[in-house]
């Protein structure tokens, strides 16, 4: 199973060592990332393969919504199947 | 990988526009719960509710949490309870207070199914039940109830809208010192329709599976995000047509994807996506909005029939080709206390009870939480009643009833409900009496299905 972990909010430093050690630490594979900064606004996801994750997707998300409030951040974890669904015909 | 732009696209429509799963709901048969001592039938709905509902709550939240997608509601609709009420000798009563326990137990915030079905007649159990319905919603607080009493092919049961007329008002009544709540519990259709995920009205009918999982989702603040970008000022009509397809595509996908996810985890087929756009009163959130949107001062206006047509005509098209199963009521709702920019439009004196009733020919329900003066004489609801399913029938289309008399508030004060169900303006009511016509009882015939003018 992969998911697409989008990390918003004003830039800092740190934040992909930050969201990239809390994805280790979960045995979460990053297969893919892009970020951006749109208007001051930090714009990061990643596609991550949570197959071999060893805790549960829940707890992998409340995690990392965590780890990017310490950083002011806003952290999504999800399932990447709502995106080709509502994306792809 | 998933362009970046479509990610963001879809987290702006869940954070910043209100999309969301309005409700899963789970429909469930209580056929073989029919006994003839209402105790035992009592002890077996309770027992067969909780058995397949165990998990539906907490694999709503799996889901929730897994998509990142919020569903507001976990419910359960059930088989009309005036069938199980014609084989057991009692009061139907009981079955309410199973229904409320099962509730609690599983965790739903709704229950639906303390219904009847007598668009022709009413047979063994019916009157029973219906006559119950009062003290039912007043004495539970999780329990919904739906009466139909027309349909295109059998024609209006006029004994049954006057009937109703009397049944919401003791409803009101009886729960008078909590917002008239009970009335707000009621719905009066024609062409009620058996897969119906949405509350009140919601109830699991015969021509179902023992166990289904229908999903009801909403996004009216994504559709007028979607109108009212930059590109989409100077847009004809027929784009904004095409630009709420899109986005209703989009919901519609989501809803499948939930819906799929949840009967898959629980064991149960997979029944229908509804389309509804369901507004809440949160700012964003109005169907009014929409047709302001699209170029109406004000909701209400002339106008906002046809808009709303293009509306309700745009999301199914839509829709229909994002889900492999399509059902329920399927269009745009138009519930006053519910909508922000209804009860504004309401306030501004823009929107009166005779646009909503045309609007209803052309939304996908019908009048739904409007408000009327607590003092509204019994004929003059069995009135509304017997319009709203006409509309229905000579259109082949459902239409609702749930008015709520505000007992002790008059014209321009305010009811307030809170949360989802938000507060609604008394509208003014024309108080001619039918008393005469709907006292005639009987049934209007079923209409002709040619000559169509």
């Amino acid at each position: 199973m992969r998911a697409v972990i989008t990390v918003t909010g004003r830039d800092t430093v740190g934040i992909l060592a930050k969201i990239t050690a809390a994805c280790a630490s979960a045995n979460v594979n990053v297969m893919d990332m892009s970020q951006t900064v749109m208007q001051d606004l930090f714009v990061m996801t990643m596609l991550a393969d949570v197959s071999k994750c060893n805790i549960e997707f829940t707890a992998l998300s409340d995690k990392l919504k965590e780890c990017g409030k310490e950083m002011s951040m806003e952290v999504h974890v999800m399932h990447e199947d709502i995106f080709n669904s509502m994306h792809r015909i | 990988m998933i362009s970046n732009k479509d990610i963001l696209e879809t987290i702006k429509m869940i954070r910043g526009e209100n999309l969301d799963i309005r409700t899963v709901t789970m429909g469930i048969s209580l056929l073989d719960c029919a006994d003839a001592d209402i105790d035992k039938a009592c002890v077996k709905v309770y027992d067969k509710i909780t058995r397949l509902a165990e998990n539906h709550v907490r694999t709503g939240e799996q889901i929730e949490k897994r998509y990142g997608i919020p569903i507001i509601n976990k419910r359960i609709s059930v088989t009309p309870i005036a069938m199980l009420a014609a084989s057991a000798k009692g009061e139907p009563v009981k079955f309410a207070y199973a229904l409320q326990k099962a509730a609690d137990t599983t965790g739903v915030n709704y229950i639906g199914g303390y219904s009847a079905l007598v668009h022709k007649g009413f047979s063994a159990g019916d009157k029973e039940l219906i006559e119950s319905i009062p003290n039912a919603l007043a004495e539970t607080s999780k329990v919904c109830s739906s009466v139909n009493i027309g349909s295109t092919r059998a024609g209006i049961n006029i004994d049954a809208a006057a009937l109703m007329g009397r049944i919401i008002i003791e409803a009101a009544k009886r729960t008078a010192d909590n917002f008239c709540f009970g009335a707000a519990k009621i719905v009066v259709f024609c062409n009620a329709v058996e897969d119906n995920p949405f509350m009140a009205g919601a109830f699991h009918g015969i021509g179902e599976p023992d166990c289904v999982i229908n999903v009801g989702v909403s996004g009216p603040g994504v559709v007028r995000s979607a109108i009212s970008k930059k590109e989409m000022q100077d847009a004809d009509i027929g784009e904004i047509a095409e630009t709420i397809k899109r986005t209703a595509f989009k919901i519609t996908r989501m809803g499948q994807l939930v819906g799929t996810e949840a009967a898959k985890a629980l064991g149960v087929p997979f029944g229908i996506v509804d389309l509804s756009l369901a507004p809440t009163p949160a700012v964003g959130d109005s169907v009014a909005h929409i047709l302001e949107e699209m170029g109406l001062e004000k909701c209400g206006g002339y106008g906002t029939t046809a808009a709303l047509a293009l509306l309700n005509d745009a999301v199914k098209k839509g829709g229909v080709m994002a889900s492999s199963s399509v059902g329920g009521l399927s269009g745009a709702f138009i519930p006053v206390s519910e909508d922000a920019g209804m009860i504004d439009a309401v306030k501004a004196g823009a929107l009166s009870l005779e646009k909503l009733e045309a609007m209803t020919a052309v939304c996908s329900v019908g009048l739904d939480m409007v408000v009327v003066p607590g003092d509204t004489d019994v004929d003059v609801i069995s009135g509304i009643i017997a319009d709203q399913a006409a509309i229905g029938m000579i259109n082949n289309k459902t239409t609702a009833v749930r008015v709520i008399p505000a007992i002790g508030k008059k014209e321009g004060e305010m009811l307030e409900f809170g949360g989802l169900f938000g507060s609604g303006p008394v509208m003014p009511v024309n108080r001619f009496s039918p008393g005469k016509f709907i006292k005639r009882g009987g049934r209007i015939p079923a209409p002709l299905q040619s000559l169509r003018n």
